[in-house]
């Protein structure tokens, strides 16, 4: 694009820009912002994009990990991996595993976290003890808390003492349909404070007189809530859905822990826990970086979906 | 939780890096003559730990040139994990004093171990300390990567107590055929004596197959391994027997479908295990306690039930700067005399060969320990094959849906794991 206002008085041929005038639009009115932002930049070129990117390289050859200075040929493979993965049974199973998760756990995330945020913003009794423990599962290990969900599911657990007789059989952990949604509720119930404060924080940018014209109109509680929270906390319903999604599709410790490596014939692996088997396990971390791309693809196009749904006018 | 996917992709990246930036060969000529001091990594159990201090000692005591360094081998989700990791980084340790069998054909894939026949008189060495056994450790190019060590032949355990409660006798209860075990098991689960009659880890990790079919299809086949020259060997009808038993043991609820977070044995909520020597030790007063090889379909007699080995070998890394010394501790870690410290201290058998005849005081002070030193001369070692690892965990897919919960039949997961595993065994 020529830009020849630009060009006036400079003695640079017409059609370019002077190396100063280059210099100046790329560092922006603000060169020092450059300088504040580069050892972020840095440490996201390091150790997000360079591993990214090499993860794409292993993804397209035969790659294993080696001994400094051993013989190994590495050969480009094309889409061999990938082809590899996706007809794999126990890869596809661990997506559609997670897109159950997603299902459930996602917009239980977002109701319920929205709901308790909006009961926490209210005038109750006790409301700074109830963010905090609502808080404290968010903060405490996964390691630790999983010890808590399998004295409550577990076969002799007190929720299958509770039922008697109206206990599934196989019990909760090891049954096919309920493995990945007890794994959903766990994680729902975990990360439910971090939403929630995510909530807190946007209830406080609401304006108190759209709740007040709501009222005057005759408004009650619930349409209040519908009409004028929901919308008035979008954007931050765009950033819980996008930490759950994300999330989710990081699953990783809480299958590992509560169903031992993935449950009744992987009904409850994730795409992490089978990348973690093929990758450092079975020593290929070809397929494995094959599947960490495809997740990375996938996550990023019902990311984008999801804020397009959201977001639009 | 938040970056589990980066975490685990950083890993493999991390560890990537080195050696996307190494070329070369992973023989070292002047590592291999070179001799100084040199590091060891030892199992964390206290027991070997113990066996290890000694043994270093009395190592430095006479090399003070050549001093050996040992430690516990850092921690981590699995020793393999560990090791790989170390290997991939070129700082593994000399010598691992808990190399798993599965784990060494991906070691040599990476280049990590050195090929004790590099040595001179290597071969005749790790031979003449275990006989025919060490063929089972041989690569498929025939050269020993790593030197058979130890084993703990597993057997059954029972309880004697709740034998009793159960309306089985104690001292010799029958557990010799698969009708018999199932028998005996029905009574203790019918009777209540325990939860379960026998409760082996049913969930997917790709070992715990070592600890419920293999030992039974060890004996069952009088000693066939999983895989053999190239070749799944269980889709056969000793392999749809042993599956079958187990998968009568599952529908019949005489073992449970989910995993016990403890130890079900030593808690009394099972009234046997499958286990090795190591377990006199740990529930020796408090269980009242016996032992029988494990069952066959047709019952076969206890001198000739062949069982898994469990085995744990000692491996030379190749990030090793002093081999050569390196290879004399092995040898000396391996000699007669360490042998017998190893048993007194840690009660595990040595894979040598005639342990009975070489060993007699320890085995006439310590008889509850023959049972399974008579059974170390018959195991059955893991493959040695390409995807060792990978084959194990498709085998364990198959075994868990179809055995463990029923889904499809025996007959269909047993070909396909068959298929699978013949596939990536023929892969390099």
């Amino acid at each position: 694009m020529t830009t020849h206002s630009a060009t006036s008085g400079t003695g640079a041929p017409p059609g370019t820009r002077p190396r100063s005038s280059k210099l100046a639009a790329l560092l922006g009115r603000q060169p020092l912002g450059i300088v504040l932002a580069a050892p972020y930049a840095i440490f996201l070129a390091a150790v997000f994009a360079y591993p990214l990117g090499l993860a794409v390289w292993i993804s397209f050859h035969d790659y294993f990990f080696s001994a400094p200075g051993a013989q190994v040929d590495r050969p480009f493979v094309g889409l061999d991996n990938y082809k590899e993965v996706l007809g794999d049974p126990a890869v596809r199973r661990s997506f559609l595993n997670v897109l159950e998760f997603l299902v459930i756990n996602v917009p239980l995330t977002v109701a319920l976290s929205l709901v308790l945020a909006a009961a926490l913003n209210g005038a109750i009794r006790g409301r700074s003890f109830l963010r905090i423990a609502y808080f404290v599962p968010y903060v405490t290990a996964s390691v630790a808390l999983v010890s808590v969900w399998l004295f409550l599911f577990s076969q002799g657990g007190m929720v299958n003492q509770l039922l008697g007789d109206l206990a599934p059989k196989p019990s909760w952990l090891v049954n096919k349909g309920l493995a990945m949604p007890v794994i959903a509720m766990f994680v729902t119930w975990k990360q439910l404070g971090f939403s929630v404060l995510i909530y807190l924080a946007a209830l406080q940018n609401v304006p108190k007189e759209l709740y007040e014209s709501a009222s005057v109109d005759g408004a009650g509680q619930a349409k209040s809530f519908w009409h004028v929270t929901v919308p008035g906390v979008r954007p931050a319903t765009t950033l819980v859905l996008i930490l759950a999604i994300i999330t989710g599709a990081n699953l990783f410790t809480e299958p590992y822990l509560l169903t031992n490596g993935g449950g009744p014939n992987g009904a409850s692996a994730s795409p992490v826990l089978v990348m973690y088997q093929k990758g450092i396990e079975q020593g290929s971390p070809d397929t494995a970086a094959a599947i960490g791309v495809l997740l990375v693809i996938g996550v990023l196009l019902i990311a984008l979906v999801n804020k397009f749904l959201l977001e639009r006018e | 939780m938040r970056s589990k996917v980066a975490t685990a992709t950083l890993t493999m990246l991390a560890l990537s890096i080195t050696a996307v930036s190494c070329g070369g060969g992973s023989g070292d000529s002047d590592a291999a003559s070179s001799v100084g001091p040199i590091k060891v990594w030892l199992s964390n159990n206290p027991e070997e730990i113990a066996w290890g201090k000694q043994m270093v000692d009395a190592w430095n005591s006479e090399n003070p040139d050549e001093k050996v360094t040992a430690q516990e081998i850092p921690a981590g989700k699995t020793s393999e994990e560990v090791i790989g990791a170390a290997i991939t980084a070129g700082n593994a340790p000399c010598l691992v004093f808990n190399t798993s069998p599965a784990a060494v054909p991906q070691f040599e894939k990476q280049g990590g171990l050195v090929a004790l026949d590099s040595f001179e008189g290597g071969t005749e060495y790790v031979e003449s300390r275990s006989g025919d056994v060490a063929e089972q450790y041989q690569s498929p190019d025939g050269q020993y990567f790593q030197i058979p060590w130890k084993s703990n032949p597993v057997m059954i355990f029972y309880n004697k107590d709740i034998m009793k409660k159960a309306g089985v006798d104690p001292e010799n209860p029958p557990l010799a055929t698969y009708d018999e075990f199932l028998a005996t098991s029905r009574k203790i689960v019918d009777s209540g004596a325990a939860d379960a009659a026998i409760w082996p880890a049913p969930s997917s990790e790709f070992f715990q197959s070592w600890f419920d079919f293999y030992p039974l299809y060890a004996a069952e086949t009088g000693g066939t391994q999983l895989v053999e020259d190239g070749n799944a060997t269980f889709d056969s009808e000793q392999g749809k027997a042993v599956a079958d038993f187990w998968a009568t043991m599952y529908s019949e609820g005489l073992s449970q479908q989910e995993k016990y977070n403890a130890d079900s044995f030593a808690d009394q909520k099972a009234g046997m295990a499958i286990v090795g020597p190591w377990a006199v030790a740990v529930y020796g007063d408090k269980i009242n306690w016996g032992v029988a090889p494990v069952p066959t379909s047709a019952g076969t007699s206890p001198e000739e039930t062949y069982t898994f080995s469990d085995a744990k070998n000692i491996g030379l890394y190749s990030a090793c700067k002093n081999q050569k010394t390196a290879f004399e501790v092995l040898k000396f870690a391996t000699s007669e005399e360490q042998d017998g410290q190893l048993l007194e201290l840690t009660g595990q058998m040595p894979l040598r060969t005639d342990l009975q005849a070489t060993y007699p005081d320890y085995f006439a002070e310590k008889p509850e320990y023959e049972t399974f030193a008579d059974q170390a001369s018959r195991t059955v070692e893991v493959p040695n094959v390409p995807n060792s690892i990978a084959i194990w965990q498709a085998f364990r897919d198959q075994y868990s849906k179809s055995v463990i919960f029923g889904e499809g039949t025996v007959d269909e997961a047993l070909t396909g794991a068959s298929d699978e595993a013949t596939k990536l065994a023929g892969e390099s």
